[in-house]
């Protein structure tokens, strides 16, 4: 019988992870996400991985901090209350440059909301939600194959740039069911942290040329020290004010100076668009629905989805949008990425088309504000 | 191209129409069509009414959610008047019984014995979402029988497959002599 | 000392701390402790939260990790459930612990995980210059209760110990040799071990309180203090106001990541 099966998008997070080489796990029960973690209390104990329910959200992150401290590919899932919560340590990881990854199942805010049905309303979280100057990367899935391959990519970025990498999928998506079928001839490309060169002084936040400083795990032979505060390459506390601006600098644009690398977008039908709709994760299911319907009623209409939703690649942006007759963008939110795209884009209207009653945008929406703006 | 399913199913919290939904639409899956399977989650699945919804189609299924369903099944009477608001023009209509008193005038609707064929021929009412399930597809003709059985086996674990799959093969039979 | 400062210590001393806190003799008793207890430096990780006494694990040769205020033993948890092999100890003060990092500290004490927790209580927070902390005495001046404390105090010993803890110990900068023994035995028990120190800050404690030189809070803890043996002869009225030293309270429960890898052996052996 095929192997193709029925799976939710919160579990197809879970069987990602699995497959990144993740093996440890803390987290805190919270709708619409909770299913991220019953899947893995599940599955790790078969491979020897580790489960740990811990006290609070501010506990769990911590927990995977100290976890991936010591080598372990770690991870936790939580939603908008628990992502609040969250923020003070993703900063931490973000200054120890020490891999995490969060998967936050996004529903309407603030506090707490609408626990079952859907939003796209932590974009701006996910980039500013912690305090100071740091980059991020987030990425967002819009069906339940893609949450299973960006959460692999989740953990390569992580391991790459050495950073935490948020997976912002919204509720539709995390509880949607659907097909499910991985190809075990087509294994997907794992990335692993880079380790400190044998024989050679390991300076543990070395400002190497790719800016990415090669990682010890703890008990490695390597005793280095880890702190929050501003530090200087050997990792100690500094508040000299050329180490502190060198590093905060070196945070910065070790992610945004590659946006080359880490963004990636999916183009539906945009050659000839006259009408470019922006959109992702479940509403972009909705544009490309929108956009099918224009086109057979003889509107040139397509669909940028980026997948990577942090950082923003504002080159990109700007260039696709050039010649267009006009962009919307629909999102679960009040228009918190259409922010983006203004800031980019100058000569093109650029119109926002909001939802955050917990329903998805449906297509019927989108092509109705195309024609209003046509 | 098969005919594009808009499904929804509804009931009770406890009568299992989310399981149904599951089972239905992983056979889709298994006859190589495309299935989305979607529920509304919060107040009203506790206590009262429930729905869950299941896309079939051989496209790419974009939007997930079942809008103006042309099929629509109702195990409780509550569930009737709630979920029968929006459906199309063209539906099949599959109602437990004379839940809506006959009140429903038009073609395509079938009301069958579901919950007592389950509890009295097979002496369990919780396998009414299954016979349900047969009813629908012996009306509707959506999935092969393999790929149903397959599903069924994933399921259920072995020790209550064997009721589940006569639960199916009840509300088949029930469903093909409604149509005929 | 020499060997002491040498193996345990890196060398970017001179430390942050005023004279007359206690911190340093917390730290030394630890080097001494590490010692004793012959531990693999490699194989052992200090994590510590945020405050004076949290500065600890930037001046020793181990695997440091110092991580947000309260939240160490966290951190603690991720390292010591992912390497169970890695010796774990943390160190925090007691805002650090009692306050923002309260209900870490209950449930890693129900937890029981095999972790030796060092809390340096100066019943102050010293670095933000002196506000009361959940362990400063009913009554005493703070910066933040410049009449007085109104705020009752945690037991932190009873605290960890209703929360289950397996080990619970006190001891004080005085006693610095009873100090090392302490986080010898606690390291040695297999379990979240908690060892409270009672210790000096004459800077932002003691100068509030009447005792602004080093050599005040130290007689006060001498004066204070009592043996747990000592402690059983004395009457209910004869104990009150004095602090009472030593290993107050021994099991040996289940532990958490012995029980974890018991679950694994068991589903990896085909079991349910």
């Amino acid at each position: 019988m095929s192997k193709v099966r029925l799976v939710q998008g919160n579990e197809a997070c879970a069987l990602g992870a699995i497959a990144a080489g993740a093996t440890f796990y803390a987290g805190y029960p919270i709708t619409p996400s909770t299913e991220v973690a019953e899947q893995i209390a599940v599955l790790f104990p078969k491979i020897g991985g580790k489960f740990i329910q811990m006290e609070d959200e501010i506990a769990s992150i911590g927990a995977i901090i100290g976890a991936s401290a010591a080598g372990h590919k770690s991870f936790t899932a939580t939603s908008g209350p628990g992502f609040s919560l969250m923020q003070e340590l993703i900063g931490y990881a973000a200054i120890t440059e020490i891999p995490t990854v969060v998967i936050d199942v996004m529903r309407p805010g603030p506090s707490t909301g609408l626990p079952t049905l859907s939003s796209q309303g932590d974009i701006q979280q996910a980039r500013w939600g912690t305090h100071g100057d740091h980059s991020i990367i987030a990425l967002s899935p819009s069906s339940v194959m893609e949450a299973y391959y960006e959460t692999i990519q989740a953990f390569n970025l992580a391991e790459k740039y050495r950073t935490p990498v948020v997976l912002l999928m919204d509720e539709e998506i995390g509880h949607l069911k659907e097909r499910f079928e991985v190809n075990d001839e087509e294994k997907p490309e794992i990335i692993n942290r880079k380790a400190p060169e044998p024989g050679k002084e390991y300076i543990p936040y070395e400002n190497t040329e790719d800016m990415i400083p090669p990682f010890a795990v703890f008990g490695s032979g390597y005793r280095y020290h880890i702190t929050g505060l501003t530090h200087g390459e050997k990792g100690f506390y500094s508040s000299a004010l050329p180490v502190v601006d060198a590093m905060i600098r070196r945070l910065w644009h070790k992610i945004e100076d590659r946006v080359d690398d880490i963004c990636r977008f999916e183009q539906v039908d945009t050659a000839d668009a006259e009408i470019l709709l922006i959109a992702y994760g479940s509403t972009a299911r909705s544009a490309e629905e929108a956009a099918e319907v224009l086109r057979a009623e003889g509107i040139k209409a397509g669909v940028l989805r980026p997948i990577t939703i942090w950082p923003f690649h504002d080159q990109y942006i700007a260039e696709i949008c050039q010649g267009r007759k006009a962009i919307i963008v629909p999102e679960m939110n009040m228009g918190q990425y259409v922010r983006e795209v203004q800031r980019v884009v100058q000569d093109v209207p650029v119109h926002s088309l909001t939802r955050v009653d917990g329903e998805m945008i449906t297509p019927t929406e989108i092509t109705a504000m195309v024609k209003e703006v046509l | 191209m098969g005919k594009k399913w808009r499904i929804r199913l509804s009931g009770t919290g406890g009568q299992g129409v989310i399981k149904g939904a599951m089972i239905l639409a992983e056979a889709a899956l298994l006859d190589g069509r495309n299935a989305t399977q979607s529920q509304v989650y919060g107040p009203e699945s506790r206590g009262g009414s429930t729905r869950a919804e299941v896309n079939i189609s051989d496209a790419r299924i974009l939007y997930p959610k079942v809008e103006n369903p042309n099929l629509l099944l109702c195990l409780s009477p509550e569930a009737y008047q709630k979920y029968i608001g929006d459906i199309s023009e063209d539906a099949i209509i599959v109602l437990d019984g004379d839940l809506d008193k006959g009140a429903l005038d038009r073609s395509g609707v079938y009301r069958l014995p579901i919950t007592e064929i389950a509890r009295d021929q097979l002496g369990k009412e919780v396998v009414a979402n299954v016979v349900a399930l047969g009813a629908i597809n012996g009306i509707a003709g959506i999935l092969s029988d393999e790929a149903v059985y397959e599903s069924l086996a994933r399921s259920f674990p072995e020790k209550i497959l064997d009721v589940n799959r006569q639960a199916y093969q009840l509300g088949f039979q029930a469903g093909k002599a409604a149509i005929e | 000392m020499n060997a002491l400062y040498e193996n345990y210590f890196r060398k970017n001393l001179p430390h942050i701390w005023c004279s007359g806190c206690g911190n340093g003799i917390v730290m030394s008793a630890f080097a001494r402790a590490m010692e004793q207890l012959g531990y693999d430096k490699n194989k052992t990780t200090a994590v510590s939260g945020i405050g004076c006494s949290s500065r600890i694990t930037g001046y020793l040769d181990l695997n440091t990790l110092h991580t947000a205020h309260g939240r160490a033993l966290p951190f603690a948890t991720g390292v010591k459930m992912s390497e169970p092999e890695m010796n774990v100890f943390i160190f925090m003060g007691d805002g650090d612990c009692a306050a923002i990092g309260g209900n870490h500290f209950i449930h890693a004490c129900r937890r029981n995980m095999d972790m030796t927790a060092i809390v340096i209580n100066n019943h102050i927070y010293g670095m933000t210059g002196g506000q009361f902390s959940p362990l400063t005495p009913f009554g005493k001046k703070a910066t933040t209760a410049p009449y007085g404390s109104v705020d009752p105090a945690f037991d932190l010993c009873e605290l960890a110990k209703g929360a289950g803890a397996n080990f619970v110990a006190r001891g004080n900068v005085y006693h610095a040799k009873q100090l090392t023994d302490l986080i010898v035995a606690g390291a040695r028990h297999k379990g979240f071990s908690l060892i409270e120190v009672m210790a000096t800050c004459p800077v932002s404690y003691g100068r509030h309180n009447k005792m602004p030189k080093p050599i005040e809070l130290m007689n006060h803890i001498k004066e204070n203090t009592v043996s747990l043996a000592r402690a059983a002869k004395m009457t209910p009225e004869e104990l009150e106001g004095k602090v009472v030293n030593g290993i107050l309270h021994q099991v040996d429960g289940k532990e958490y990541c012995q029980e974890y890898q018991n679950l694994l052996d068991r589903i990896q052996g085909g079991g349910k």
